[in-house]
């Protein structure tokens, strides 16, 4: 059963030319001319208005679809472009903004510590001025302490003596005559003292 | 019987029979797919060409793609002078493709395996070339039959060769499509009644064939039209042109 299935099959196959010629039933249904002029009619009036309805409406469309969506990209592109450009020059003059300002910054630091410097000189002096005046002041003051040094020291030595004397001796003795001795003192030793 | 492989290419009527004169023009199997084939291509063309985005749908993208691959494939053979031919090379690759891609939908009907569908396209292309070359060229044309560079003593017998390899190219170019169609399905007719015959048990190899030439039968229903649209190209570019 199947063997005759099978080489029924592959006879159709190899031999179909000798059944077309033939016969009209179980040869080739193409070579049967009863629906020639019908599938010719059809396939006119199918592809005719195929063809048609394609070339007239739906091509042009998107041949245009494709057009505007280049040109969209091209101008998209153009545009970026364009705003490339103008962020360089952006970048430039900001750049040139940074420089100049840096330079300007330069300068003005420059003028300050020049300022500063001109500044501190003349406070200096002023301050190296007035302290000299201060020791001037100073030294003229030591002078005239110097000065009445070995008078109050006499004073205060007779003072002490006469003190001295009283809890030594208990006696109440003369202060003209301590001074007497005192000053004989600081003169013979005054410069041991005072170191002058 | 469905075990008879050729009843797939059989015509029959649907509804009432139609005749204008003696000529039968009655609605077929064949003419419902030949309605069928070309409603799909304008639908999804429609569809696709309907509104335009900068990123196109996918129903679009298709459309645009399918727009692009035939004009490349005819500036690629023809150049730019067939450009007022690229819509009827366009309906002519869509429609071979689309009723070649149905024919692949079991129990459907493929318009294309009949030689005289072909033919007629086949011999409109023929026809619309030679009209095409000799309005270009007048009766320049006819040196398309005497190549350039041939010894005079040949070339009685090239110029009969040339002419014969013209008259040919209806034959060819129809005979090509319907008989790839023809084959194709009547194979994978013969071994879809294998796998029937020979049952579960021994039906798995000829399954697993009838698997494989469907896969081939898409390839070959798209090689088809391809070679049909760029043979057309390749008459357009020699009645353009004509430079042998």
């Amino acid at each position: 059963m199947i063997k005759k299935y099978f080489f029924h099959s592959i006879f159709l196959n190899l031999f179909f030319l000798k059944e077309v010629f033939a016969a009209e039933s179980g040869g080739m249904p193409q070579l049967n001319p009863e629906f020639w002029v019908s599938q010719i009619f059809w396939l006119t009036l199918t592809f005719g208005i195929l063809y048609i309805v394609l070339s007239k409406a739906i091509l042009p469309k998107i041949s245009s679809n494709l057009e505007l969506r280049k040109s969209q990209i091209q101008e998209n592109i153009e545009a970026a472009e364009k705003q490339r450009i103008e962020s360089d020059t952006k970048l430039k003059e900001y750049d040139d903004f940074i420089l100049k300002s840096k330079i300007k910054a330069k300068n003005i630091y420059k003028d300050a510590r020049e300022k500063v410097i001109k500044d501190i000189n003349s406070k200096k002096e002023v301050l190296d001025r007035q302290i000299d005046e201060e020791i001037k002041k100073a030294e003229k003051e030591i002078e005239v302490l110097k000065k009445n040094a070995p008078e109050k020291i006499n004073k205060i030595a007779i003072e002490t003596s006469s003190e001295l004397i009283k809890k030594l001796i208990g006696a109440e003795i003369n202060s003209s005559s301590i001074s007497a001795i005192v000053d004989d003192l600081s003169k013979r030793n005054g410069d041991k003292y005072y170191g002058n | 019987m469905a075990a008879n492989p050729m009843t797939q290419f059989e015509v029959y009527r649907i509804g009432p029979e139609v005749k204008i004169g003696s000529f039968d023009i009655s609605f077929t199997n064949a003419s419902l797919f030949m309605v069928i084939s070309s409603l799909a291509i304008l639908i999804i063309f429609n569809l696709g060409s309907k509104k335009n985005s900068v990123l196109p749908n996918k129903i679009q993208l298709l459309a645009e793609l399918s727009y692009t691959f035939v004009s490349k494939m005819i500036s690629d053979t023809a150049g730019s002078k067939a450009k007022p031919y690229f819509a009827f090379i366009f309906s002519l690759f869509m429609f071979v493709l689309f009723c070649n891609m149905f024919g692949m939908i079991p129990y459907t009907f493929t318009v294309t395996s009949h030689i005289i569908v072909t033919f007629v396209l086949a011999a409109f292309i023929f026809i619309g070339v030679t009209i095409v070359g000799f309005i270009k060229h007048g009766f320049g044309y006819l040196k398309l039959f005497v190549p350039s560079g041939v010894p005079i003593v040949l070339l009685p017998l090239i110029v009969v060769i040339e002419i014969i390899s013209y008259l040919s190219r209806p034959i060819s170019l129809s005979v090509r499509l319907f008989a790839n169609m023809m084959a194709g399905h009547t194979m994978m007719k013969v071994f879809g009644g294998f796998v029937v015959s020979l049952g579960i048990i021994g039906g798995w190899l000829p399954l697993s064939f009838s698997v494989a030439l469907t896969g081939l039968e898409i390839l070959v229903a798209f090689l088809q039209a391809y070679v049909f649209a760029i043979l057309t190209c390749i008459y357009l570019n020699d009645a353009l042109n004509l430079h042998h």
